[in-house]
């Protein structure tokens, strides 16, 4: 085992993530307080007492009080604040997760999703009461369309997964509404996840298409696996391998051919925002991960929204209500679509989020999206290009806005796991890795981050490939700095505590 | 790498067994390991009918999720019922305890394009 010194990386201004200021093991509020500690004073009541037992029927009624803590107001602001400071956030740190697209989501988001007009409203007010966001809604159905290069969006879907199933369920009523039943739905071998799961989901099945050594579509097992029981093909475009496949132009002729429909997974789209749009490349439909492309906070499971964009013909079957503008110039809620699937969200969609989309988009303009779209690929390129010398790059460059890479393990022992766990050290975020091929790291720096930072992940990258050569156990026992270590993931999984008890 | 040579192997990492008209498929040990720790085994129910190239089952461990695919069609006549409380047993014992379902085939026909052990070690080697 080395020296403490060596455990700890130069990075003075993390330590507080293992700071001794705070107990190793934080007491759940239960833990907390003692017998008659309270946070607030409340004067004598002057209501009159009843009995519970007259007002309660008594089955209803429980043998004793709950157990509710007793804690003084000081007490739980500790607690909170602790457990926040154990937070790990793009706000603090470099989150280079591959895949997720964690980007800073800038201050003015909040501000204007805060707006008294937007956060304070009721999904049940009148039309007239709301016109400045079903405005706001307007257009940004106006310009994820443009972004996308397809005519109409359905603002509804919750989440980019919500977003896929939307679309296959438009998709196939498209195809019913011509007499066919397609029941096959084609990605490629590089899919997210989702992708099957979202066929499956609406009763298709999954079938995967192989990919060629460059990481792009296999076209002759493409051209194999498409015929006319293919509803769909939906592919990633960069995909996960971190490259773009320029053969989408006649993948889509392709699919086309045989009466499918080409989807693009909008998982990517950081890296070809205002550079290409995927309806001018051929796609019928697509989703957006706003929490991704649009900088609307993520993680820990939402919220999210997953607009969907359509080509002319599978409009008549998105979901309603759809925002419009009226002939007065008002704006207003639309059922008037027979063909539509119907809804697929309660009420109107994850508006807050919406918000913060809109805020994103139109802050920056057309220009302004073009260049976080080339600043990404920069960052994701020039960190390649620094790193290919001690890590392997199984696809050749240039790559998209993110792009994988193979630790050297050689007989060390070290796993792409430990990688992960030593960047925690260095105050880095651990990266997507064993996926989409075995044993990598996905990177993807994004385009908010600084030439330091990423010189900062850089180095932090180099000095791990050296302790893999000449100290493997300070890789393979980290993380040495955080409030916790290695933490028993299997036993976690294979026999979960997932409810707090009193010791007693 | 310990590889049986009483069996055949599949590209996705599937073994099969055959003997008194069952076929028996588990999943390598090569498998197991790239998959870490065991947590959790998908099986089909006893009497479906599959057929050949079907995703008959999953196993998931911390680290992925994979699929197991059936390289003959037919009738699922028995699974092994030990793993749903010891997926551990695939990790510990990929030949031998940790085999997942007997089939009784349609045909034995689509086993004799599998790999035999040297093809398989060789296959593994190539891919790196």
């Amino acid at each position: 085992m080395s020296t403490a010194n060596t455990l700890e990386p130069n990075v003075a201004s993390h330590v507080a993530m293992g700071s001794t200021r705070f107990p190793l093991q934080p007491s759940v509020l239960f833990e907390l307080g003692s017998r008659g500690l309270c946070g607030a004073s409340l004067p004598a009541s002057d209501v009159p007492r009843l009995r519970r037992e007259d007002v309660v029927p008594a089955e209803l009624l429980a043998d004793q009080p709950p157990p509710l803590p007793e804690i003084g107001e000081l007490d739980v602001v500790r607690h909170y604040k602790r457990l926040s400071h154990r937070c790990f956030s793009v706000d603090e740190n470099f989150y280079p997760l591959g895949s997720c697209t964690m980007k800073y989501n800038p201050r003015v988001n909040e501000r204007v999703a805060g707006l008294e007009g937007f956060a304070h409203l009721h999904p049940y007010q009148d039309e007239g009461d709301v016109q400045g966001m079903l405005e706001l809604l307007f257009r940004l159905r106006s310009d994820l369309a443009e972004i996308a290069g397809l005519p109409e969006v359905t603002l509804q879907p919750a989440a980019g997964a919500h977003g896929e199933m939307t679309a296959l369920m438009v998709i196939n009523a498209y195809h019913r509404s011509r007499g066919e039943h397609r029941t096959v739905v084609l990605a490629p071998d590089s899919a997210h996840g989702t992708n099957p799961a979202s066929c499956t989901s609406c009763g298709a099945t999954h079938v995967s298409v192989r990919s060629k050594e460059d990481g792009r579509v296999d076209m002759d097992d493409l051209r194999a696996k498409v015929d006319a029981n293919t509803a769909a093909l939906m592919i990633t475009n960069p995909n996960t391998v971190g490259v773009f496949d320029e053969q989408i132009a006649d993948i889509a002729k392709v699919i086309h051919a045989a009466g499918a429909q080409l989807y693009l997974d909008g998982a990517n789209m950081n890296a070809i925002l205002g550079i290409t749009r995927p309806g001018d490349f051929g796609v019928d439909c697509m989703h957006f991960n706003t929490h991704k492309t649009f900088s609307t906070p993520h993680g820990g499971g939402g919220p999210g929204a997953g607009p969907v964009a359509v080509a002319e013909h599978l409009r008549p079957f998105l979901p309603v209500p759809q925002v419009i503008q009226r002939k007065d110039g008002t704006f207003g809620w639309c059922d008037d679509r027979p063909a539509s699937i119907g809804k697929v969200r309660s009420f109107y969609g994850q508006i807050g989020v919406l918000v913060r989309a809109y805020t994103y988009i139109r802050s920056l303009g057309h220009d302004g999206l073009r260049d976080v779209a080339q600043k990404a690929v920069l960052a994701s390129n020039y960190v390649a290009a620094k790193l290919k010398h001690r890590y392997s790059m199984p696809f050749p460059p240039p790559y998209a806005h993110e792009f994988i890479m193979v630790p050297r393990f050689d007989n060390s022992g070290v796993t792409e796991h430990d990688v992960a766990k030593r960047l925690i050290d260095h105050g880095i975020h651990p990266p997507t890795m064993s996926w989409p091929i075995h044993h990598c790291l996905m990177i993807e720096p994004t385009e908010t981050e600084s030439i330091h930072t990423l010189n900062h992940f850089v180095d932090a990258m180099l000095s791990i490939a050296d302790e893999i050569e000449q100290n493997p156990d300070v890789v393979r026992t980290a993380p040495h700095t955080a409030p916790v270590k290695r933490l028993d993931e299997v036993g976690a999984t294979r026999k979960p505590y997932v409810r707090w008890k009193p010791a007693d | 790498m310990n590889v049986p040579t009483d069996r055949k192997y599949s590209e996705s990492h599937e073994w099969f067994t055959e003997g008194d008209g069952v076929v028996t498929l588990g999943i390598t040990q090569f498998a197991a390991d790239e998959l870490t720790d065991v947590t959790y085994i998908e099986l089909p129910t006893v009497g479906k009918k599959v057929t050949a190239g079907d995703a008959i089952g999953e196993v998931e461990s911390v680290k992925a999720t994979a699929e197991v695919t059936t390289a003959v069609g037919g009738e699922i006549i028995e699974v092994n019922a030990t793993l749903a409380d010891q997926p551990e047993l695939v990790n510990d014992d990929a030949f031998v305890k940790g085999w997942m379902v007997k089939i009784h085939p349609d045909s034995s026909e689509p086993l004799t394009k599998l790999m035999d052990a040297g093809q398989y070690v060789a296959f593994v080697e190539r891919a790196g």
